[in-house]
C-alpha cells in the first residue's frame, strides 16, 4: 500500500515534468505547425543551465546569503535562457523555411538538435551536472515509514501551476486570443493587422520556455546528463500523440497516462515498458489520428 | 514520336556509358589507394543502398520516414542472430534471410504507417522504430543490450563458400574481396531501383506524390502503392544493414535509435532527394564527412549539424540537384 502511494506520487512527478516539455512542443506545433525535433535538447539545455547556475552560486558561497529560497529562485534562469535561445532560433533558422514543405522544418530542427547537443558538451563537459543540494535541503517527509523527498511535491505543484497558468494565458488573455487566431488562420490574422512574425517569435519562445522550465525543475532531482534530451523528446512525442498535437488538455492527460503506464511498467513489465508506450502511441495514431483531445 | 524515342534511347545509352565508366573507376580504385580508403568507400556504398531505398519514399512518394533505422537495424540484427544462434556462415544465406526478416517488419510497420501522410507518417515511423530499439535495448539476454552482438568476419564466407577468411592475412583479404562483393551488390541494387522508379509502378508513385487526388481518380489505389513502396524501401535499407554488420563487426542498439534514422535523412538531403543519383552521392559524401569530422574534432555533431542547417538554408536541392542546375545553366549559355 505504501509502495503504491509512493509510486503514484512518483508518476505525478514524472507527469509534471513531461507536461512541461510536451505542452511546449504542443504549443509550438499548434501555433506554427512545426514539430520541433530539438525540443528535448532544449529541455536538456535548460537542465544544464539551471544546474550550472545553482552550482556556481553554491561554489561562490552564496549559500548562506541566498538560502534555500534564493536557490529555488535561481532555477528558472535556465528556463529564461532557453526562451532566449528560442527567440533567437525562430527568426534565424525557421522563418526562412515557412514557405517550404514541412520536411525541411523537421530537418532544420534535427540539425539544431545536433548543434545544441554538442554545444552542451562544449559548455558543460561530459560529466553529469546536478543541483542535488536543493533537493537535500528541501528535506523529506515520512509516508507510512518511508522517506519521500518533499521536493517532488514542489515539482508536482509547479506542473499544476503551469497547467493552470497556460490555460488561463491561452483562453483568458488577449494575447491568448491572438495566439489562437493566428494558429487558426495565419493569413487572416495578418490581414487583420496582427504582427504575425512577432507572434511566432513569442509563441516559439514560450514553447521553449516550457521545455527549459521542465529541465530546470527536474535537475535537483536528477542530474543533467548528455543524451537526456533525445530520450525526453520521444516521450514528449508519445504524450502529444496520445493527447493530440496542439492541444493543451491533451498534453496534460497524455502526460498523466504516459507517466502512469511508465511507473506501472517499471514495476510490473520492465522489459517492455518503453515498447508499450510507443505501441500505445502507434495505436492512438491509428484509431484516432488527432489524439484524444486534438481537432483535425 | 520516333524522334522522341530515339532521343530517349540516346540518353539511355549515355547513362549506361556513364554508369559503366563510374563502375570501372570504382573497380580499379583499391589498386591505387590504401586499404583504409577501401574500407571507407565500402561503408559509403553500403549506406548508398540504404539511402536509395529511403529515397523511394521521400523523393518518389513524398513520405518522410523518420524510422528507417528500424529496417537497417532489423537487417543487421537478423544477421547477428543467424550467425550466433543458427551458426550460419554464408553471406548469401544472410542476405536472403535478413531480407525476408526485414520484409516482414517493413510489411507490418508499413501497413500501419501508410494510413497517414506528412507529419503523422513521420511520427508513426519514428514511434515504431523506437519499439524495436527499446526491445533490443531491454532484452539484453537475447540481444546483448548495449554491448550488442559480435559478427566476426572470420566466420563469414562469400559466394557459397568459394571465398572464406581463415588463416593469416585474412583481414586484408576480407577488405579486398568484400569491397568487390559490395560493389557488385551496389550496382545491382542501383539498377533494380532505377528500373523500379522508371516502371509504371514508379510513375504511379510519382503521380501520387504530385497529386494524390488526381492519382486516385485515375484509378491508382494510393494506399496499396504506398505500402508496396514502403516495403521495397525497407528491404533496400535492410540489405544495407545486412551488408554493414560484417564490416562493422558488431551490431548495437545505436543503429536502431532514431538519430540514426536522422542520419539516413541527412545523407539523402545532402545528395538531393529530387534526383535519382542524389542519395548515392549524398551517402558516400556523408560517410567521408562524418569520418573526417569525427577524426578531427570532438564536436563533430556540431559540425555536421551546422552543415545540415547551412545545406537546408542555402542548397536545398543538395549536391546533385545543385550541380545539375549549374550544368544546365552552363549548357544553355554555351
Amino acid at each position: 500500500m505504501t509502495i503504491l502511494i509512493i509510486q503514484i506520487l512518483n508518476s505525478f512527478f514524472y507527469a509534471a515534468v513531461l507536461f512541461l516539455i510536451a505542452s511546449g512542443l504542443s504549443l509550438i506545433y499548434g501555433v506554427m505547425r512545426i514539430v520541433n525535433l530539438a525540443h528535448g535538447t532544449l529541455y536538456a539545455l535548460g537542465a544544464y543551465v539551471s544546474a550550472w547556475i545553482v552550482g556556481s552560486a553554491l561554489g561562490h558561497a552564496f549559500n548562506s546569503t541566498l538560502g534555500l529560497f534564493g536557490l529555488l529562485l535561481l532555477l528558472p534562469i535556465g528556463a529564461f535562457a532557453i526562451a532566449a535561445v528560442g527567440a533567437f532560433v525562430e527568426p534565424t533558422l525557421l522563418r526562412p523555411l515557412y514557405s517550404r514543405p514541412e520536411e525541411y522544418h523537421l530537418l532544420v530542427t534535427f540539425g539544431l538538435l545536433m548543434i545544441l547537443d554538442d554545444v552542451m558538451k562544449l559548455l558543460f563537459g561530459g560529466t553529469p551536472l546536478s543541483a542535488g543540494s536543493i533537493m537535500d535541503s528541501v528535506g523529506s517527509i515520512r509516508i507510512a515509514g518511508l522517506l519521500y523527498p518533499l521536493y517532488n511535491f514542489f515539482v508536482i505543484i509547479i506542473g499544476l501551476v503551469a497547467a493552470v497558468g497556460l490555460w488561463w494565458f491561452i483562453y483568458r488573455t488577449k494575447f491568448g486570443i491572438i495566439l489562437r487566431a493566428t494558429s487558426q488562420d495565419r493569413r487572416m490574422a495578418s490581414a487583420l493587422g496582427l504582427n504575425v512574425s512577432r507572434i511566432y517569435i513569442q509563441a516559439f519562445a514560450i514553447g521553449c520556455f516550457m521545455a527549459g522550465l521542465g529541465g530546470a525543475v527536474v535537475v535537483p532531482a536528477q542530474a543533467a546528463v548528455l543524451g537526456m534530451g533525445i530520450d525526453a523528446l520521444i516521450l514528449a512525442f508519445v504524450v502529444v500523440v496520445i493527447g493530440g498535437l496542439g492541444s493543451l488538455e491533451g498534453a496534460l492527460v497524455g502526460a498523466l497516462i504516459v507517466s502512469l503506464v511508465r511507473t506501472a511498467g517499471i514495476q510490473f513489465f520492465p522489459e517492455i515498458e518503453l515498447a508499450v508506450l510507443y505501441l500505445i502511441a502507434a495505436v492512438v495514431l491509428l484509431v484516432r489520428p488527432t489524439g484524444l483531445f486534438g481537432r483535425a | 514520336m520516333k524522334e522522341k524515342e530515339a532521343a530517349a534511347g540516346a540518353s539511355l545509352w549515355r547513362l549506361v556509358a556513364a554508369a559503366v565508366l563510374i563502375l570501372a573507376a570504382l573497380a580499379v580504385l583499391p589498386r591505387f589507394v590504401d586499404p583504409y580508403q577501401t574500407v571507407l568507400l565500402t561503408y559509403g556504398l553500403i549506406m548508398a543502398i540504404a539511402a536509395l531505398g529511403f529515397n523511394l519514399l521521400l523523393g518518389y512518394t513524398a513520405l518522410l520516414s523518420f524510422g528507417h533505422s528500424a529496417y537497417f537495424g532489423a537487417g543487421a540484427y537478423a544477421v547477428a542472430f543467424m550467425m550466433r544462434d543458427l551458426g550460419v556462415q554464408s553471406m548469401e544465406v544472410f542476405i536472403i534471410g535478413g531480407m525476408l526478416g526485414t520484409l516482414a517488419i517493413a510489411a507490418l510497420f508499413g501497413f500501419v504507417c501508410v494510413r497517414h501522410t506528412r507529419i503523422f507518417f513521420g511520427i508513426l515511423t519514428l514511434a515504431l522504430s523506437q519499439v524495436l530499439w527499446s526491445l533490443a535495448f531491454k532484452f539484453f539476454w537475447f540481444s546483448g543490450g548495449t554491448d550488442g552482438i559480435r559478427v566476426g568476419y572470420a566466420n563469414l564466407n562469400l559466394l557459397a563458400g568459394l571465398i572464406d577468411f581463415k588463416g593469416p592475412g585474412s583481414y586484408q583479404r576480407f577488405v579486398f574481396s568484400y569491397y568487390y562483393y559490395i560493389l557488385a551488390l551496389f550496382a545491382l541494387a542501383t539498377v533494380i531501383m532505377w528500373v523500379i522508379v522508371h516502371s509504371p509502378f514508379g510513375k504511379a508513385l510519382q503521380a501520387i506524390r504530385d497529386n494524390e487526388t488526381r492519382a486516385r481518380f485515375v484509378g491508382i489505389s494510393v494506399r496499396r502503392y504506398r505500402w508496396i513502396a514502403f516495403m521495397i524501401s525497407g528491404v533496400f535499407t535492410g540489405l544495407a544493414g545486412i551488408l554493414w554488420v560484417p564490416l562493422n563487426g558488431l551490431t548495437t542498439p545505436d543503429i536502431l535509435y532514431w538519430p540514426f534514422s536522422g542520419e539516413i535523412v541527412f545523407m539523402t538531403v545532402l545528395g538531393g532527394f529530387r534526383t535519382f543519383a542524389g542519395p548515392i552521392v549524398g551517402a558516400v559524401a556523408f560517410n567521408y564527412l562524418k569520418t573526417y569530422a569525427v577524426a578531427s574534432t570532438e564536436y563533430w555533431q556540431l559540425l555536421l549539424g551546422a552543415v545540415l542547417v547551412a545545406l537546408i538554408m542555402l542548397l536545398p536541392a543538395g549536391i546533385v540537384g545543385t550541380a545539375a542546375r549549374l550544368w544546365s545553366k552552363l549548357a544553355r549559355r554555351a
